[in-house]
Parts: structure tokens; sequence; C-alpha cells
């Protein structure tokens, strides 16, 4: 079967993974459309991080399936390097490569691994730091940006690879409360520009405003799920309700 | 409770800080002061042995000093080739230990663990000892003269603490770099030759500059396998001066001072640049 762009993006079927005796995925399965953006919620452990991480191969599973257009990544014989440059990632944190510049970094991934012109590809990462809004900022180093600049600038890096889709997993969680907005607002752009994005998150209020879809993930399962005005507003689930209850 | 904190503070804010620069740090200049006291510390003794048709115990250390600042020379030079040599074949190893194939990153573990513990003198005599003193491959003959075999004798525990320092420094890296290298469909390759070894040579500096210096310092080693360097030279000179003891402190005084004086400046650059890389990373 031929994947096309009306079938899930990114399809999660029955997903275990464990570490060691330690299961932390029990069985998750969910489907992302193209164009969709997804929002990961729930207390800390429950494998949300884990979960985004088995769908760009970062984390191998025991068991289940995941399709990424069409492309099983439990397959052994995955081509690794082919899904990733579909798939982009954005870490809680940023993990800029400190021995480059900020251009450096967007730069080095459609040069060595996509062999891209040069001057193609400086044009491209010059856009894209317009587009997090970091102009002038190009020729620092990441030990000179704070953190909500180093995080845009790994937003741009992951999208210079041109990905169908976007993981981010906690991108928030370790800025500082005034850098945090500029962070979600590069993602709402990104959101508004129709990229597929799969968020775990503790923005409570950024997931009700630029989600599709909400899932509460809890020991390992998925507890609820449903868009964000049914999901925070009408929750049914006691675990739910309780931890609704106790962030918002 | 409060008053007494408020009574407090401005004295405690008096109190200077102690500067770094204050502790007490060798300086070059003590390396002349201690080769000064141990010259003094002999004059006493040449006095005594002396007999007016002796010449002084300094005149003949200037005598021999060309001969022993060529044996030096020889020491430096051994020190530099067996570094070179040891960092090539160590890094080679450490790469070895990070390896995803079992069987090169077994045999890399095991041979840094062997080389790494075993004492450099005994690994010295098994150089001397194991390898020929010439080598014939298609007819031509290459002689292996002694400071050679020494300088692999030295090139493997060298090698050893090498390939240690390659691997600690890319463990020590956040795994942060390799998943965001990985995410970006980077080959293992060029994670490891792009993003990860360039972070590492500056980590790996400072300690690799101190195995230096403590290489340059076990070169005397080479003396008790009969190579001609600047300790063997010494003794060599003391013999020919008829074995005088108001001799030895002179001449071995001077031994230490030409290490101090090339070792320290070494040791106090690598103390500069593990400042500099602790502040930037």
């Amino acid at each position: 079967m031929v994947w096309t762009d009306t079938d899930p993006m990114v399809s999660i079927k029955d997903l275990h993974k464990s570490f060691g005796a330690l299961e932390v995925l029990k069985g998750v399965s969910m489907d992302i459309m193209k164009g969709e953006v997804i929002c990961i919620i729930g207390p800390s452990g429950s494998g949300k991080s884990t979960l985004i991480r088995c769908v760009n191969a970062l984390n191998n599973f025991q068991s289940g399936s995941i399709l990424v257009e069409g492309q099983e990544v439990n397959d052994p014989d995955l081509d690794k390097l082919e899904l990733r440059k579909k798939v982009g990632m954005v870490f809680q944190q940023y993990n800029l490569f400190p021995h480059k510049t900020a251009i450096e970094n967007i730069m080095m991934a459609p040069l060595l691994v996509l062999k891209d012109k040069k001057e193609d590809v400086e044009k491209l990462a010059r856009g894209l730091i317009k587009k997090v809004r970091l102009e002038g900022k190009e020729d620092s180093y990441p030990g000179e940006l704070s953190g909500g600049q180093q995080q845009r600038v790994a937003i741009a890096r992951s999208l210079a690879m041109n990905p169908d889709v976007m993981l981010f997993d906690e991108v928030t969680a370790a800025l500082d409360p005034e850098t945090v907005n500029e962070v979600l607002q590069t993602i709402r752009d990104l959101a508004e520009d129709g990229m597929t994005c799969i968020l775990v998150t503790h923005e409570m209020g950024f997931a009700r405003e630029v989600a599709d879809h909400i899932y509460f993930t809890d020991r390992g399962v998925i507890v609820e799920h449903g868009p964000p005005a049914t999901f925070f507003d009408a929750a049914k689930d006691p675990r739910t309700i309780e931890f609704l209850g106790q962030i918002l | 409770m409060n008053n007494q904190t408020h009574k407090i503070m401005p004295v405690m804010m008096l109190t200077p800080k102690p500067r770094p620069d204050d502790r007490f740090q060798l300086r070059p200049w003590h390396g002349l002061v201690l080769i000064v006291v141990c010259i003094a510390a002999s004059i006493p003794a040449a006095f005594a042995a002396t007999d007016p048709g002796r010449a002084s115990t300094w005149d003949i250390l200037v005598q021999w000093m060309p001969l022993l600042l060529k044996g030096f020379i020889f020491n430096i030079i051994i020190s530099i080739s067996a570094m070179a040599l040891g960092t090539l074949a160590g890094a080679a190893l450490g790469l070895g230990q990070i390896s995803l194939n079992p069987v090169v990153r077994k045999f890399a573990w095991i041979t840094t663990q062997f080389f790494r513990n075993a004492p450099w003198l005994v690994l010295l005599f098994f150089a001397m000892f194991l390898l020929p003193f010439e080598w014939k491959i298609f007819g031509l003959t290459i002689p292996l003269p002694d400071w050679l075999k020494a300088m692999f004798g030295l090139a493997l525990p060298v090698m050893a603490n090498v390939s240690e320092i390659v691997r600690g420094a890319v463990v020590s890296l956040p795994s942060g770099q390799w998943e965001a290298a990985e995410s970006l469909a980077f080959s293992r390759t060029q994670v490891l030759w792009r993003i990860i070894l360039p972070q590492c040579v500056k980590r790996m500096l400072p300690p690799w500059m101190n195995l230096y210096s403590i290489l340059t310092m076990a070169t005397v080693l080479a003396s008790i396998v009969g190579v001609s360097e600047v300790m063997t030279l010494t003794g060599q000179a003391l013999a020919a001066e008829g074995g005088r003891s108001d001799l030895l402190i002179p001449f071995y005084s001077f031994v230490l001072f030409l290490f101090f004086v090339y070792c320290y400046p070494i040791a106090r650059l690598t103390v500069r640049l593990e400042k500099k890389f602790a502040v930037k990373t």
C-alpha cells in the first residue's frame, strides 16, 4: 500500500516500550494527520518523552508499530537517516552545537547530510533566522545567546532539513518564564504554516490554543484524548480531572 | 537578630576575599633558587676536597654542560617522538573503545587497560629486549638503535593513556549532543568527526599536555637500558672526573634544573588552559 497524505502522517499502534524490567509505554495508539498539531500532556514519568523519541527512532521499542508516512519504524532494516530527514526534533535542553555559530548550527545538516549547495543553504538559513526572529544573531555562539534564543536556533536548525513532522520535547521546560513566550510564538507560527507537530508540553494554555487534539498519558497509557475544548472543559476520567485540577 | 546581622554585614564585606594570586605558586625563579642552593650546599664539600691542583666544581660543570645539554636535547627528541607515536596509536585505540563493533571495543579496551596498568620501566625493558637491533625487509636492513627502541617502549604507556583521554572526553560530552546530531540525520561517523571530536579537543588538551610532562620526565628511564641520554651522560661525566663525590650534587642539580625549566612552563600552560576551558563550558 502506498502512503498518500490523506493517510495518517504518523500512525502509532499498540506501542510497548520497556527499559529493562520497567515498562514505560503499555500499548499506546494515536494517529496524526498532515498539518495536525497534537499535544501530549501528563505527569512526569508517564512516558511522554519516550513516546515521541520512539517516533524518530532515538529510542527503540519492543512491540507495536509506528508508521511515519507509511514507513514502519520498527523494521530492523529501517534506514534511520531517511526517517530522520522527515522527522525534526527539538529538545528541552536545546542541544545546540557549542563550537558552531547560530547560522553554522542551522547550515550543518543541510550541507553535510543533504549535500545541498552552500549558497542555497546559506539563503535558507538566513530565511530561517528571520522566521524565528533572530536577525543579527547569525554569528553568535550558543553560549552568547539566552535560553529562548538558543531554543529558537534549535527550531530553525531542525526546520532547515525541511521535515514533514516536528517533534517538540518539553521545549519550554528549561526556559526562563520571560523567554517562554518567544519560543511558543515560533511554534505557533509553524502551526499556522501547516507544519505537522507533536508536542510534549506542560504549557496548558498554549496546548489549548494551538492543539487540534490533546492526549493525556499516565503510567504508560493514554487515559483520555480529545479536542482541546472537550478535553479541558469536559474531562471524564478521574485521573485527568485530578491532573488538570492540580495544574490549572 | 536582625540588628545583629546589620552590624555584622559591613564587617564581613570589608574582609578581603582571598585572591588566588596570594597562594604560594611555583615560579621559574624558584627553580633558579633551587639550583643555587644545591650548588652552594656543595661548595664546602668542594673546598674541603680542594687541593691547589684541582679545578673548581663550577669550572668542571661548565666544561661538561654542552655534552649534558646535548643529552637533554636527546631526551626531548625521545619524548616528542614517543608522544607523537603514542598519540596516533592512542587516538585510534580510544576511538576503538567507543566503537559499535563489540570485538573492536573489547580489543581496544583490553589493550588500553593492559598498557595503562603496566610499569613504564617494565614496558621499556620489553621493548628493548623484544625488538631486534635491526630489521630486514626485502633485503633492506633498517637498524633499530637503542634510542628508537626506547621511544617505542615509552610510546606504549602513552598510547594507553591517550586512549583513555580520548574515551573519557567523548563520554564526558552530554548525550544531548549525540541525540541532537542523530535526529538531524547525521551518520555516526559524521556525528563523531563533525560534532563530538571537535568539542573533545579542548577537553583533551590539558590532560594530554600533562601526560607529555610526565613522559618527558620518564625519558630518564632510558638511561637504565643504556641510551645515551642526559642521565647516562651525567654518570659518564662523573666517572670521567674520577668519581669525585663533591661533583654529584652540582651535576644532578643541573639535570634537575634542565627538566624543571622545560617542564614547568608546560605545567603552567596546562593549568591556564584548564581554567580557560572550565569557564567556557
